[in-house]
């Protein structure tokens, strides 16, 4: 894929303007039950060792059969980006030795991944979309955990994580700045979270990227990249980005040269250091896994995986563009979790689908993140939110109205309808009851009925009156004409 | 009680089924003949009691009339197998006093037919070996010596505790594994039967792996119709194994003794080798012979990349050994010893737990698989095993049923006598076998003769992908020319 540069993003250094190229890749671990060769529990939080086969503890003799249903969750999650699904993958084994790695490899997917090239399209916050390649998806086992703090000289070794499945998704150096960086991770948690084949949660280490970044005069060929190991959170991708290429840009101005080598992101510093160079990097052996044939799938079996896949997240804001009318920018933020998207369309479903649209952006987000709450934990169902905006399209309450019942919907509960009801709070549109309210106010004061006749924009004054004696339950629409019928303005 | 281990395991069979002895009478006098024979060192741990309680049970169950195929045959176990509860070692330092908490597929199969565990039988550390020398457990001695002589002679190997245990009569029959003739050259030089079968025939779960995609497991037993009885309980399906094949597995026992007449059956040019001894030779002229006599068609073929397999076969097996034997760190089982850091520890729990063949074979199969290395070296002989394999695949699409080849370029030779300077004369011992492991297919060893020095010498049959009936057939054929070939005790 060729990326256009885009001047917009470039960063300004002392000799001018510099490019900043980024490829990710992202350690996206399968949802599935068991493991990916064994059958041992895949639950986070488990007792230390507790989730732990003699598989995955690499007893002599054990060997690996692989787990049918991680395989359909990258199959799944390729169908998803768009990509090639190829019908025979081999599995290799990555040689080293580490505590954690009980087999003294790794059995991950080398020369021939399940998944081949795709494509992800991003939207940025400007409205602007950009196209970002995926190189390839494979399966590969996570390593356990080595615990540093039990003792004074010796590690501990948890195996629970040993062998549970991941997919590493590979993208393209088609990313030109931490935002497209950002966005681009954002992207790819939204479709697994979509397709159910990653529950995308960073903080547990269920989604984690390496990020190689580069630097370049704007024309000029890829510069040297540093790789930036295990980034776990959205923010920290962006620090990272943003520090090394500053660095090396300095580096280079000062008439260095990047050195190739692996780069660790310290949270606490917000900068990155080197962690190994090209030249410490490991020969990993790779060799195919004598213990495994050829994983072989059949057209027929992708074929039926793709005819189950759910709506994603890109043809569900193009639905709702089409067929609720709303902007790209509102679905985009609608669908951006697929909790939401659902949550919107139970609220939109026979109601006018913009009203609902701006309740849930403006109001419900509003509160949900100010009490940080995801959309599953929000105390006001769908259902009541619909009610609510029912209430507005039929005039029952004003839009002012309609935020008071906001709040008790949200901290008290309840039907919307019932609760207008049953505490009046119902719009008046009694021209009866707003006309001696109206003339009660024009009998009283004389001088501002002056105003009014004199400048016409003095009548807001009357307006904000009435409705202030009607306890807001008045139709500003109704005052408004009455008002200017009894003052001939 | 001399006489019931001079039982073949069909006969033993027999005479439990017909109540004429006991599991337990069979298991005692077998208990007694591995201790008396400790000299051979074919056991590395004798499960005595274990012996005697399974053969109790065995009894029972045969009073009930719910006796299995292989109730109360006491068997020896390689100690590659892991046994559950029992030491497993695979004869190495490194898996110091390791138990396992399960049970091989291929033994727990035996035990579910109601087979007897007499103890666990020595092998080459990690089945690198084809004298059964680099035993972390001490070399094992033959039961056979020269005529006239008293110098202590090698069984073979890997498999050499198994075989010396069913030739000197220890045990009706005994498991092992092949990965380039660890169960046919011991069995030959040992005048036993061995077969390995078609990769994929029996399953590799909780067997101690040395290279994965050569390794088999087999029985070695006193005669083919109790390789066959043994195989049947060894071989079949399992989930735990995706290399395992789903296939039934046939009554082999009823191939044993059928007619050969009409089969075809290759002799390739490229075994005969220069310098092979005369007798070899002679044997294998012999074996042509009983064959045609009963009836089986001699064809000559080619298999022209034979004389590339021992070479490709030291840098595949390596190269997957370097690699199953990396979980071997002194991390979670087995040997430990303390080091500065985990890099110390590594290496010195490694110097210290594997020997020196294992060493040198971890050592070539990471230089093999090393960046820069890998295509000169890993995947040229990838390429050199298709073509070995496409060599049979001819001769058998060209209506060849199987074929006939010495089972190796020796009789027996003496402990210490070979490799001690260079290696790779130890190697050549698999010359004729390791082609079978690279393409996969079936062979069988039977005993055929004895040299000038009274040793006993083997022929090797090459049969089609799960045709081991075939092989059975050709097998018993030679067996009732060449009779059998009992050690004289000298323990």
């Amino acid at each position: 894929m060729n990326v256009q540069s885009k001047p917009s993003k470039f960063i300004k250094g002392a000799t001018g303007d510099w490019e900043v190229v980024i490829g990710m890749e992202v350690h996206a671990q399968v949802s599935s039950k068991s493991k990916l060769f064994s059958g041992a529990s895949t639950a986070f939080g488990g007792a230390p060792n507790s989730h732990v086969s003699l598989v995955d503890a690499a007893m002599p003799g054990m060997l690996p059969v692989i787990n049918g249903e991680c395989v359909n969750q990258a199959v799944r999650t390729g169908l998803g980006l768009n990509a090639q699904i190829n019908l025979r993958s081999v599995f290799d084994r990555k040689n080293y030795f580490y505590p954690d790695l009980p087999q003294g490899y790794q059995i991950s997917q080398y020369k021939q991944p399940v998944v081949g090239e795709g494509v992800v399209v991003v939207d940025l916050a400007e409205g602007e979309a950009v196209s970002i390649g995926i190189e390839r998806l494979h399966l590969e086992q996570d390593a356990g955990k080595s615990v540093h703090d039990r003792h004074p000289q010796m590690s501990a070794v948890d195996l629970n994580r040993s062998g549970v499945a991941l997919m590493e998704i590979v993208s393209k150096p088609d990313l030109r700045s931490s935002e497209e960086a950002k966005a681009f991770l954002a992207k790819l948690r939204s479709i697994m979270r979509y397709l159910g084949t990653c529950d995308g949660n960073m903080e547990e280490g269920s989604l984690r990227a390496d990020v190689n970044v580069s630097v370049r005069k704007p024309g000029e060929p890829l510069g040297t990249r540093c790789e930036i190991k295990n980034v776990n959170s959205l923010r920290f991708i962006g620090q990272a980005i943003e520090h090394e290429a500053r660095r090396q840009i300095e580096i280079i101005e000062d008439g260095g040269v990047i050195v190739q080598e692996t780069r660790l992101f310290d949270p606490n510093k917000g900068e990155t250091r080197s962690m190994r160079s090209k030249e410490e990097a490991h020969d990993y052996r790779y060799f195919p896994d004598p213990d495994l044939l050829p994983l072989e799938l059949t057209a027929e079996a992708v074929a039926e995986l793709k005819a189950k896949l759910p709506e994603l997240p890109d043809e569900k804001k193009a639905r709702f563009v089409r067929d609720f009318g709303l902007s790209s920018y509102d679905a985009g933020q609608l669908v951006a979790e697929r909790e939401t998207a659902e949550y919107f369309e139970t609220v939109a479903k026979g109601r006018d689908a913009k009203l609902a649209a701006n309740w849930v952006i403006n109001e419900l987000f509003g509160r949900l993140n100010k009490e940080g709450k995801a959309i599953a934990s929000s105390p006001m169902s769908a259902g009541q939110l619909g009610g609510l905006i029912e209430l507005i399209s039929d005039k029952t309450i004003s839009g002012k109205i309609a935020k008071d019942l906001f709040e008790i919907l949200w901290t008290e509960g309840g039907d919307a309808r019932a609760l207008v009801e049953s505490r009046g709070m119902a719009q008046v549109t009694d021209l009866g009851a707003i006309g001696a309210i109206v003339d009660d106010l024009i009998a009283q004061n004389p001088d501002k009925v002056a105003q009014a006749k004199a400048n016409p924009k003095a009548m807001m004054w009357f307006v904000g009156q009435a409705m202030k004696s009607s306890g807001g339950k008045a139709s500003p629409q109704a005052v408004n004409d009455l008002l200017k019928s009894k003052l001939g303005v | 009680m001399t006489e019931l281990t001079s039982l073949t395991l069909a006969e033993a069979r027999d005479r439990l089924r017909n109540k004429d002895i006991t599991a337990v009478e069979l298991a005692s006098a077998h208990v007694d003949a591995v201790a008396k024979a400790r000299a051979l060192n074919a056991f590395v741990l004798e499960t005595p009691e274990q012996a005697l309680a399974m053969a109790k049970a065995s009894d029972a169950r045969i009073a009930k009339g719910e006796a299995g195929p292989l109730e109360g045959i006491p068997l020896a176990i390689k100690d590659l197998f892991a046994t559950q509860g029992v030491r497993t070692t695979a004869c190495s330092k490194i898996l110091g006093d390791f138990v396992p908490a399960y049970e091989s597929t291929v033994s727990s199969q035996l035990w579910r037919d109601g087979a007897v565990l007499l103890g666990k039988t020595n092998n080459d550390e990690f089945a690198m070996g084809s004298s059964n020398e680099t035993s972390h457990f001490g070399a094992v001695q033959s039961p056979w010596r020269r005529e006239g002589s008293n110098t202590p002679l090698v069984p073979g190997g890997s498999s050499g505790g198994s075989a010396a245990a069913v030739a000197a009569q220890l045990c009706l029959g005994a498991t092992a594994t092949d990965t380039g003739g660890s169960i046919r050259q011991p069995a030959a030089f040992t005048g036993t039967v061995g077969i390995k079968p078609t990769y994929g025939r029996c399953s590799r779960w909780g067997i101690v792996a040395f290279a994965s995609s050569l390794d088999q497991a087999g029985p070695i037993t006193k005669t083919v119709r109790d390789a066959a009885i043994m195989l049947r309980s060894m071989a079949g399906p399992d989930a735990k194994d995706t290399t395992c094949a789903d296939l039934p597995v046939p009554d082999y026992e009823a191939s044993v003794g059928k007619s050969v007449k009409g089969l075809r059956i290759g002799i390739p040019k490229e075994y005969r080798l220069d310098g092979m001894p005369s007798e070899i030779e002679k044997m294998w002229t012999q074996g042509c012979e009983w064959l045609k006599a009963a009836g089986a068609e001699l064809v000559d073929v080619s298999l022209p990349h034979t004389k590339y397999a021992l070479p490709a076969y030291y840098i595949v097996a390596p190269a997957e050994a370097s690699s199953n034997l990396a979980r071997y760190d002194g991390v979670r089982y087995g040997l430990r010893v303390p080091g500065r850091d985990i890099t110390d520890m590594y290496e010195k729990t490694r110097a210290e737990g594997f020997g020196a063949e294992v060493r040198r074979r971890v050592m070539i199969g990471t230089y093999v698989l090393s960046a820069g290395y890998y295509d000169a070296y890993y995947l040229r002989a990838q390429k050199v095993r298709t073509l070995i394999k496409r060599d049979f695949e001819q001769c058998f699409a060209a209506g060849v049923h199987a074929m006939l080849t010495p089972a190796t370029p020796s009789a027996s030779f003496g402990v210490g006598e070979k490799g001690g300077s260079d290696p790779v004369e130890m190697y050549l011992n698999d010359v004729f076998t390791v082609t079978v492991n690279m393409a996969g297919l079936p062979g069988i060893a039977v005993p055929a003769g004895t040299d000038a020095q009274g040793l006993p010498l083997g022929l090797q049959l090459i049969g089609r992908p799960f045709d081991e009936e075939t092989l059975f057939a050709l097998g018993s054929a030679i067996e009732r020319e060449a009779g059998h070939f009992v050690a004289r005790p000298w323990w």
